[in-house]
């Protein structure tokens, strides 16, 4: 061999370096990506994007196993008339025929009944265009997957601070001093975590990780604290006691910037009972959150108006206004309802021993009061007052699906944000900081549509598919009260689900309730398999048909990039490219990839070409647009605005001459303006030439204490990014969830939920936060069905699109349910048997692996590495699809009747968050004589035209020569 | 003489695996490329990787440790793969210590294998020759790229930082000053192999908490009204005198 040393890399072949954004998860990495002669020799993090500063993690170094994955498809594929949806028979037509069979169906449909077109799409990262699709063909029956990942931790603490974890804001790390992670394995701003979580651990912090499994992030804690699934909510409510009970809470910073010391109503009698006290005073027309309200003075013993200069509130206290009205201030609420609260309470119910619950609420309340940050940053807040300082209190949080994907998930995390709040730790250096465009106002302004008429042939939906409803006025309901979206949406059912449930689409569809549906276009999500409950029910609901032979859900339009388990239930298969292969815009209109110090947006440019027919589904979304004439795609005449999704990104703006578009960089003629700006015809040149990526740098002044600074909330509102400058003032008391609970109550007039939901939503729509048992548990046999069970993605998979990744699937070839080897013994199995786990409406079966690290109670596997038999270009003897299984069997998407309905969603009452992680079930050893394999099983299917022919035994990848050895 | 090595540091390493298949990205279209898998897409696959990520649990619950170990060739400083080598495929280089194999004359004996004390060499089943981690030798020998480049892909890709790489024969580089400094240690040095590679042990932090710092003496409560008794009866102040 020739001496390594003498020779370059880039000698071999042709070699070209270009700067793209991965997607391999959705972290959004930057990414150079060299070529050798056409083909992808390597992608390495691009050492000058902020984001991930160089690194890349276990999936995005896989990316050349995904871009020539035999698991692609490349041709559009209709099923054949002879098949069944299911057998996966198709024949390949051209992407002309495609679109005729679309633009017929579809634009009968906007003709007609518009909601009969839903659409429904995975971790996608385009929503701004497929929200704005669904608007602009009129259909209210849109959402992404956020429903059924975490639209509990969104809405819990966007309800509660005006932003949230991941894109939304996170834990400042780098001046932490004590970090606090709840249920968190893996997550998708993971690049960014693994970076800062380093760090910050060489910096000296201490880790604690809240968690039923030591996995993950949690195995480099310093701490781990292992706690029964769905009780963090008592967790926190326990540490919140202790924390108030001592007084290590930060009293000037939830004076001045949460409702603390505003008086609310306070006699049960009253219709206004729980509303703050409100008094005529002088606000801006339409402001979101009017401070006229009132605290109580200690100096003069008197009610004044918030804010008053020199004026002291007290927080605790009890008072009588001069109209005789009684009030409290709202800390005291929050006081008396922790009262029970008690650290031996929480332990009966977490299986955290109660001196460790009060020592967490100790370090973090001393840590909080004792190591305070002081940076010399001038700021001015709303008040006008000026400050010398940002000073800030270290301890910060992070939290993901575990907190979240439970039926108890809203208030846990409402419980989580009002922790965050009383150590004085919001948009602070060292605590959690809010990532553009949020702060957004407490709910953001955006309101789905509110009743029937918001839907109309051959018109704009009125409203947006998805919203933020503030009060039950928002409500998308009948004159009975009932839903009008597919997935009962911003029903009474689910009021707040900001998200969608997609998780209950197609069996809402299937049923027929509240009305049948036509076509139902899905992009990139699993339906028929990992991204469904109860998906061998759901398999079966999509290829159920009528009396009359028809399918009950009559069109099932699939556009993956893969062979998924779902392409094969469809009627019309649509290749969509790889990351490698596309344009893309990950948009402030969505979710950007903002950092701490300001506003950031990137793009992705296509690195190579795209394989065989392939074609974005961006394209297919402008193309289908223009052909049925929705206004945003067409010019005044009807004809053709947008040449292609590039044209469309730079040229449309959300409404004629807004300056805004779905990119915030290099924005007016010449690209000198950012956020608000007319279109740049060289846009996409720019972001090329800046690493693919533009990042406004806020002034120093501007990145902290967000919600209140006065020089920050102008600027936002100049640049477009949000309607107010008002001050966002903290909700630790939630008046918005007090306004349901008054409708629910019959004291409020105007709409009301249906009785069968009036205790339902009284109960959960709580201003303060409260423990209660998941809904789940409330409906079955807990002592028949002993465990918790519980997935978790691995950092390798994250987001599980890759068995079919050579590489990745060699380091999880299938999964086992891990269990503690004492749940093991008392179940009569041993490590490494064939076990069977069952819940009350399915049970899988599967191997198990004894581990130390998780608690008894729990069971647990990672998420999504079983497959069914042939799909995702694998062979049907791989073992993702004998010794791998899903757990997805044994969860129901529906509750057992109960009072609420006979068909309630097995997720939050609030927000409509799936409840995955309230899955309780039972283990017990597989008979000898049964099969070691996993079951339910499903038919085999066979590949599919235009995939490629079964690969060799032997994959041996060498860039430049991979290609013509294939071909 | 240099002596180039990594180290790594368990207290942040979180099993991510991003070395794992970044070495594989970089090295299988390189100088020690390619590096087969056998059943890529069938039963089980199993292929070529310089570098793997093991998971071990110790201790029992709820007093477990989960601990991820990465594992590469060591790059011994005698290396006990080289002179059990019958054609000299098995070299260490003398410029700076990195141990390798010339495929040329690699016969596939696996002697150096059964010598290797920690496992670290496999065999390519499809070109029947040893391989192994090579310190990505074509990237940091490469003048061509610019020198903050010149690393292993695994530490460019760590995105913990977790691997670090430098001469551990130099007593002020990154790597000499991390394993003086924070208790750096050899895997198995009884063997005599003298492994360059080191591993940093975990470190715990912890939070002291005295009693008195949970009595405040600028407790916010106090600026609380204090509830008295509506009725206070009678007190000493009425009876004592």
């Amino acid at each position: 061999m020739q001496d390594p040393a003498t020779l370059s890399d880039r000698d071999i072949g042709r070699t070209e370096v270009k700067n793209t954004t991965c997607y391999m998860c959705a972290c959004r990495c930057g990414i150079r990506v060299t070529l050798r002669d056409g083909e992808v020799r390597h992608i390495e993090g691009n050492p000058e994007h902020p984001h991930n500063q160089g690194v890349i993690c276990a999936k995005g170094a896989s990316g050349i196993m995904k871009q020539y994955s035999p698991a692609r498809l490349t041709r559009p594929l209709l099923r054949k008339p002879d098949a069944e949806r299911g057998e996966a028979r198709f024949e390949e037509i051209s992407w002309d025929r495609a679109f005729q069979i679309m633009e017929e169906r579809l634009s009968h449909l906007r003709k007609t009944d518009p909601k009969r077109f839903a659409l429904f799409t995975g971790r996608d990262q385009m929503q701004a265009l497929t929200g704005m699709f669904a608007k602009q063909f009129g259909t209210p029956n849109y959402a992404a997957h956020g429903g059924f990942c975490s639209v509990n931790m969104a809405a819990g603490l966007i309800y509660t601070i005006g932003g949230s974890f991941w894109e939304f804001g996170g834990p400042d790390l780098d001046r932490s001093k004590l970090f606090v992670m709840f249920g968190t394995a893996e997550d998708h701003d993971s690049n960014p975590l693994k970076i800062h979580i380093s760090k910050f651990k060489r910096n000296g912090g201490k880790f604690i990780s809240v968690n039923p499994v030591r996995t993950g992030y949690s195995a480099i804690a310093d701490e781990w604290v292992p706690i029964k699934p769905g009780t963090d909510g008592a967790l926190l409510l326990a540490i919140i006691r202790e924390i108030i009970e001592l007084g290590l809470y930060d009293r000037d910073f939830l004076v001045q910037y949460s409702n603390s010391a505003e008086l609310v109503i306070d006699d049960p009698e009253r219709e206004d009972h729980g509303m703050f006290k409100r008094v005529e005073m002088h606000y801006e027309e339409g402001c979101f959150d009017p401070e006229n309200k009132l605290w109580w003075d200690r100096g003069l013993d008197i009610a004044m108006g918030t804010h008053t200069p020199g004026c002291d509130p007290y927080l605790l206290g009890e008072f009588t206004l001069d109209d005789g009205t009684p009030v409290k201030p709202a800390f005291q609420l929050l006081k008396d309802r922790v009262e029970e609260y008690t650290a031996e309470w929480a332990e009966n119910i977490t299986g955290v021993p109660a001196d460790t619950i009060r020592r967490l609420a100790h370090e973090m309340g001393v840590t909080a009061r004792d190591h305070k940050i002081e940076l010399p940053i001038q700021w001015t807040d709303c008040w006008g007052n000026e400050h010398n300082s940002v000073t800030g209190n270290p301890v910060s949080f992070h939290a993901m699906r575990g907190l979240a994907a439970h039926s108890n998930g809203f208030q846990a995390i409402r419980a989580l944000g009002i922790l965050m709040t009383l150590l004085g730790t919001i948009d602070r250096p060292g605590g959690f900081r809010h990532k553009a465009p949020f702060p957004r106002p407490i709910p953001p302004c955006p309101k789905p549509p509110n009743s029937a008429d918001a839907v109309q042939p051959d018109s704009v939906l009125d409203g947006m598919p998805l919203g933020w409803p503030s009060a039950p006025e928002h409500l998308f309901v009948d004159d009975d009260g009932e839903a009008l979206r597919i997935d009962k949406a911003f029903s009474w059912e689910y009021p707040l689900s900001v998200h969608g449930l997609m998780h209950n689409a197609i069996t809402n569809a299937w049923r027929g309730d509240p009305y049948r549906i036509d076509t139902l276009l899905l992009f990139m999500a699993n339906m028929a398999w990992n991204s469904s409950m109860n998906t061998e029910r759901v398999r079966g609901m999509l290829a159920d048909k009528d009396e009359d032979g028809e399918y009950k859900i009559p069109f099932l339009i699939v556009c993956d990039a893969f062979q998924s388990e779902t392409t094969a239930f469809a009627d019309l298969v649509l290749p969509d490219t790889t990351y490698l292969e596309r344009h893309d815009a990950l948009s402030m209109l969505d979710r950007p990839i903002s950092q701490y110090t300001g506003p950031m947006d990137s793009v992705r440019i296509p690195v190579v070409e795209p394989k065989g027919e392939c074609k974005p589904f961006q394209e297919v979304l402008v193309e289908l647009g223009t052909r049925l004439k929705l206004p945003a795609f067409v010019k005044e005449d009807g004809s053709r605005k947008y040449r292609d999704y590039p044209d469309f990104i730079v040229n449309h703006e959300t409404s004629p001459g807004s300056g805004i578009g779905f990119l915030a960089g290099w924005r007016g003629k010449g690209g000198e303006k950012f956020l608000k700006g007319e279109p740049n015809p060289r846009q996409w040149e720019m972001y090329a030439q800046n690493n693919c990526l533009y990042h406004y740098e806020l002034p120093r002044s501007y990145q902290y204490m967000r919600n209140w600074n006065k020089g920050y909330l102008q600027w936002a509102r100049a640049h477009g990014m949000t309607r107010y400058a008002e001050p966002i003032t903290l909700h630790l008391y939630s008046e918005v969830l007090q306004k349901f609970r008054l409708a629910a109550r019959g004291k409020r007039p105007g709409r009301q939920p249906p009785e069968r939901l009036r205790e339902r939503v009284a109960t959960h729509f709580d201003p303060l936060p409260f423990y209660s048992d998941t809904l789940m548990n409330k409906l079955i046999d807990t002592h028949e069905y002993p465990l918790n069970a519980l997935t978790q993605r691995p950092m390798a998979m994250y987001h599980s699109w890759d068995s079919q990744n050579a590489w990745l699937r060699q380091i999880h070839t299938h999964n086992y349910l891990m269990v503690n080897p004492k749940t093991g013994a008392a179940n009569g199995f041993d490590d490494s048997d064939w076990i069977w786990v069952e819940s009350p409406t399915g049970k899988v079966r599967c191997m198990c692996r004894f581990t130390e690290a998780v608690e008894p109670g729990t069971v647990w596997t990672w998420n999504a590495i079983g497959k069914a038999a042939g799909f995702w270009g694998l062979s049907p003897k791989a073992n993702e699809a004998n010794k791998g299984f899903l757990l997805n069997h044994v969860i129901p998407e529906e509750l057992p009747p109960c009072e609420a309905g006979e068909h309630i969603s097995n997720s939050d009452p609030v927000t409509g968050q799936a409840a995955w992680f309230d899955q309780r079930v039972k283990v017990y050893k597989a008979g000898a004589e049964e099969e070691k394999a996993t079951w339910p099983r499903f038919k085999v299917v066979k590949r599919y035209p235009g995939q490629e022919p079964k690969r060799g035994r032997w994959l041996s990848y060498f860039a430049g020569r991979f290609g013509k050895k294939a071909g | 003489m240099t002596q180039l090595a990594l180290v790594i540091d368990l207290n942040v390493c979180v099993g991510c695996h991003a070395c794992v298949t970044s070495c594989k990205e970089w090295n299988t279209s390189g100088w020690a490329g390619p590096m087969s898998d056998f059943h890529p897409y069938d039963a089980d696959p199993t292929g070529t990787f310089f570098n793997r990520v093991q998971t071990y649990e110790v201790g029992e619950f709820p007093n477990t440790e989960t601990v991820h170990f990465p594992k590469s060739c060591l790059h011994c400083e005698e290396p006990p793969c080289v002179p059990v080598c019958p054609t000299g495929a098995s070299y260490k280089r003398e410029d700076n210590g990195v141990v390798l194999v010339d495929y040329d004359k690699c016969i596939g004996c696996k002697y150096c294998s059964w010598a290797c004390p920690y496992g670290m060499r496999e065999l390519d089943e499809k070109q029947k020759v040893m391989k192994k981690c090579t310190l990505c030798i074509d990237r940091i020998t490469d003048q061509s790229l610019p020198e903050t480049e010149r690393k292993p892909a695994c530490v460019l890709a760590c995105p913990t930082s977790a691997r670090l790489f430098g001469d551990v024969h130099d007593p002020d580089s990154e790597v000499s000053v991390a394993i003086r400094e924070q208790g750096g240690y050899q895997l198995m040095p009884e063997w005599g192999t003298a492994p360059a590679n080191h591993y940093l042990p975990r470190r715990k932090t912890r939070i002291r908490i005295h009693e008195d710092e949970l009595v405040r003496a600028d407790n916010p409560l106090d600026k609380e009204a204090i509830e008295l008794p509506d009725e206070q009866g009678e007190t000493l102040d009425d009876v004592a005198w």
